[in-house]
């Protein structure tokens, strides 16, 4: 019993592991600024520094304190997120800013390093353990003071994906966006695309009818073969045990089996047995119309009607 | 200030916070509503159950007070207790917890012994989608023309599941809407039924289902929620919930879980959810000309939904040989709107031929109805959402 209880715990602790795991993965480097010219945002201290924009791309909360961030591929755990402050959890598909001022002492949110304007700027994320790589980037050195190098989607492109990333310059095309969404959306992109293509939404009616169709009859395929399969299994099960029990009996036609057969064995019993009082022996069969069936009764119904 | 003054002041705040003094003809056409509702539950006995937590609910969703006095007591005031139960309605999660107990309430028997019963069941669906072209006709966006179609598919809880994520500001009209029109199916449906079949289509006996093996009814549940999740993801939470439930009943060794949720979980949150649905048609979001559209809509989905299923039976008997013809009384039946509706099919059998019991076998699209509603809702919600 112990030890059931004990590898369940095992189970589930691992399970709660693997969820978590699965969720600091969904960490993402979005947005990077090496050289903030005062054109960006400020900080808490009115201050313009450089900044790294990190992304929940996962559909829950995603609490990162103990996350290591860095700018040195031999230094993995440069900078903890201090644990205690309740600003580390990202809401669902929302994002945080660090700053990159190299003055720690100034807020969970102030990291301990710098970055180099001019040159390769390497920004990364490490898992609490120190080695396991959530997401590194490149920042290349051609950026200029006040351009950011941005993911071009949100959280998308995986790690380490230069063809996901683009300059920015902060003009109307490229906007520069600290704390928010790369891609800004005022509308649904899915039900735009609807209202645009499928105007009468004929096209909607027969895509969603071919799905509801296949699904259900995938599901009375898939029960045909059961019940094919079932049969079959319960044949050979029954000619089986017929065989054990009586090596003739599987000559037996089911056709035989019929009332009039049980009643001429009943006759037969009852004259070698001798067993009743004196009767007439007279049987008489008459096929009778039933009009009850399990077919037909209420209590076979899923729930009763409710009464008053 | 006087003693006299300092009484008068309080007295007036007070008569400011009354409900006579906010009243406005509007929550008095909505209290009509309610008490409309409560009579057809208790007088016609129209699916009580529903209707009179929802009739109730539109009582105390439309009791006027003072909206800027912050009492915390409105369903749409942040932390009203009434905000909190409607957190089920609004996030979505008293729809799946219906289906976990309709799933343990349900004998999917008569589905299994005869599979072809599911594509009947899938049919009818056609309603919710013909609803949703004229929905798009009538000017709704496509996501709102998604969420009102779902009334055709004759599923309460999956309205509401649907229309709370596509629409929710019309959640309230299209939830009315949908238990209204499923408690007066006994009236729109035998019209229908009628209209589209012939005496001798009327009368074609279908042979009894066999039997159904305990091993059969536990591999459904199991196998019916692979294979529909797996096509269509975004109908996780109330495919998963339905045949979990099932699972439950079929299993033979959780008989205290299988009770519990279909009796006692499902009367709980049909409470709840009764109440502030009810509840959440506050006259200032539900009078509007968009709720009698969606009201007539609604009125559409269903009966295009019946129709197309009796049609597609008559269809369907085309390729089948004589000794397998399906009784199209039946075909209504595909809505899922359980088990009403296969009640009228038994009943209108019964009508025209005393000895011709079709309850069971109507039984079959009845529930595949509920699995077809809840697949359509995925595809609109992965569609659209």
């Amino acid at each position: 019993m112990k030890k059931r209880i004990l590898t369940l715990l095992a189970v589930t602790l691992a399970c709660v592991v693997a969820v978590s795991a699965q969720g600091r993965r969904g960490l993402r480097i979005n947005e990077v600024m090496v050289a903030n010219d005062s054109t960006s945002v400020v900080d808490d201290f009115g201050r313009y520094s450089a900044w790294v924009e990190l992304y929940n791309s996962t559909f829950g909360p995603l609490e990162i304190s103990s996350v290591f961030l860095t700018n040195d591929r031999n230094a993995p755990t440069l900078y903890p997120v201090p644990l205690g402050d309740v600003n580390t959890e990202i809401p669902t598909r929302q994002h945080v800013l660090f700053w990159a001022d190299g003055e720690p002492n100034k807020g969970t949110f102030h990291m301990n390093f710098t970055f180099t304007p001019g040159q390769d700027n390497y920004v990364a994320i490490y898992d609490a353990d120190g080695k396991s790589l959530i997401d590194e980037i490149v920042v290349p050195g051609t950026l200029k003071p006040g351009q950011s190098y941005a993911r071009k989607v949100d959280g998308e492109g995986g790690t380490g994906n230069p063809e996901a990333w683009e300059i920015r310059d902060g003009s109307e095309a490229l906007y520069i966006t600290p704390s928010s969404n790369n891609i800004i959306k005022s509308t649904n992109s899915k039900v735009d695309m609807f209202a645009e293509q499928d105007e009468n939404g004929f096209g909607m009616a027969v895509m969603a009818m071919c799905i509801v169709f296949t699904a259900l009859l995938v599901l009375a395929i898939c029960f045909q073969i059961i019940n094919k399969i079932g049969a079959n299994i319960s044949k050979s099960r029954k000619a089986k045990a017929l065989a054990e029990t009586e090596p003739d009996a599987v000559h037996v036609h089911d056709d035989q089996d019929s009332g009039e057969v049980i009643a001429a064995i009943s006759m037969a019993l009852h004259d070698h047995l001798d067993a009743h009082d004196r009767e007439s022996a007279i049987l008489t069969i008459n096929k009778v119309r039933r009009s009850y069936s399990p077919w037909s009764s209420k209590i076979y119904s899923l729930r009763e009607l409710p009464r008053r | 200030m006087t003693f006299g003054d300092f009484i008068m002041q309080n007295l007036q705040e007070f008569w400011h916070l009354t409900g006579f003094y906010n009243a406005t003809w509007e929550h008095l056409v909505m209290l009509v509503v309610g008490l409309f509702f409560i009579w057809l539950a208790i007088k016609k006995n129209f699916e009580p159950m529903l209707l009179v937590p929802i009739g109730f609910g539109i009582l105390i969703g439309n009791i006027p007070f003072n909206t800027t006095a912050g009492l915390e007591i409105g369903i749409y005031e942040e932390g009203s207790v009434l905000n909190i139960l409607y957190n089920g309605v609004s996030a979505g999660w008293y729809p799946p917890l219906i289906f976990l107990g309709i799933g343990a309430m349900t004998d999917f028997s008569a589905l299994i012994a005869n599979p072809k019963l599911m594509l009947i069941g899938a049919a009818a669906q056609f309603g919710i989608f013909g609803a949703y072209m004229v929905a798009l006709l009538l000017g709704f966006a496509p996501d709102q023309a998604g969420a009102i179609a779902i009334i055709g598919g004759a599923d309460g809880p999956t309205a509401i599941f649907l229309s709370s994520k596509l629409a929710p500001n019309l959640m309230g009209a299209i939830a009315v809407s949908a238990y209204s029109y499923m408690a007066l199916v006994p009236v729109i449906q035998p019209p229908l039924m009628r209209l589209f079949t012939t005496k001798k289509e009327r009368l074609i006996k279908m042979k009894p289902a066999r039997a159904v093996s305990q091993n059969e009814k536990i591999i459904f549940p199991i196998v019916g929620m692979i294979l529909t999740c797996f096509v269509v993801p975004s109908g996780i939470p109330l495919l998963g919930m339905l045949f979990f439930g099932n699972l439950l009943r079929e299993c033979g060794v959780t008989n205290r879980l299988a009770k519990t949720a279909s009796n006692a979980l499902t009367d709980i949150v049909t409470i709840l959810l009764g109440m502030t649905v009810g509840a959440s048609t506050q006259a200032s979001e539900f009078l509007t000309s968009e709720t009698i559209r969606i009201f007539l809509l609604g009125f559409m989905a269903f009966v295009i939904a019946s129709s197309s299923g009796v049609l597609f039976v008559k269809l369907f008997n085309l390729f089948l040989p004589q000794s397998k013809k399906i009784n199209p009384l039946i075909g209504n039946a595909g809505v899922s709107a359980v088990p009403m509706s296969a009640r009228i099919s038994n009943n209108l059998g019964l009508e025209y031929d005393p000895s011709n019991y079709l309850l069971m076998h109507a039984m079959g699209p009845n529930v595949a109805g509920v699995i077809g509603s809840a697949v359509a809702a995925g595809v609109l919600l992965g569609f659209l959402a």
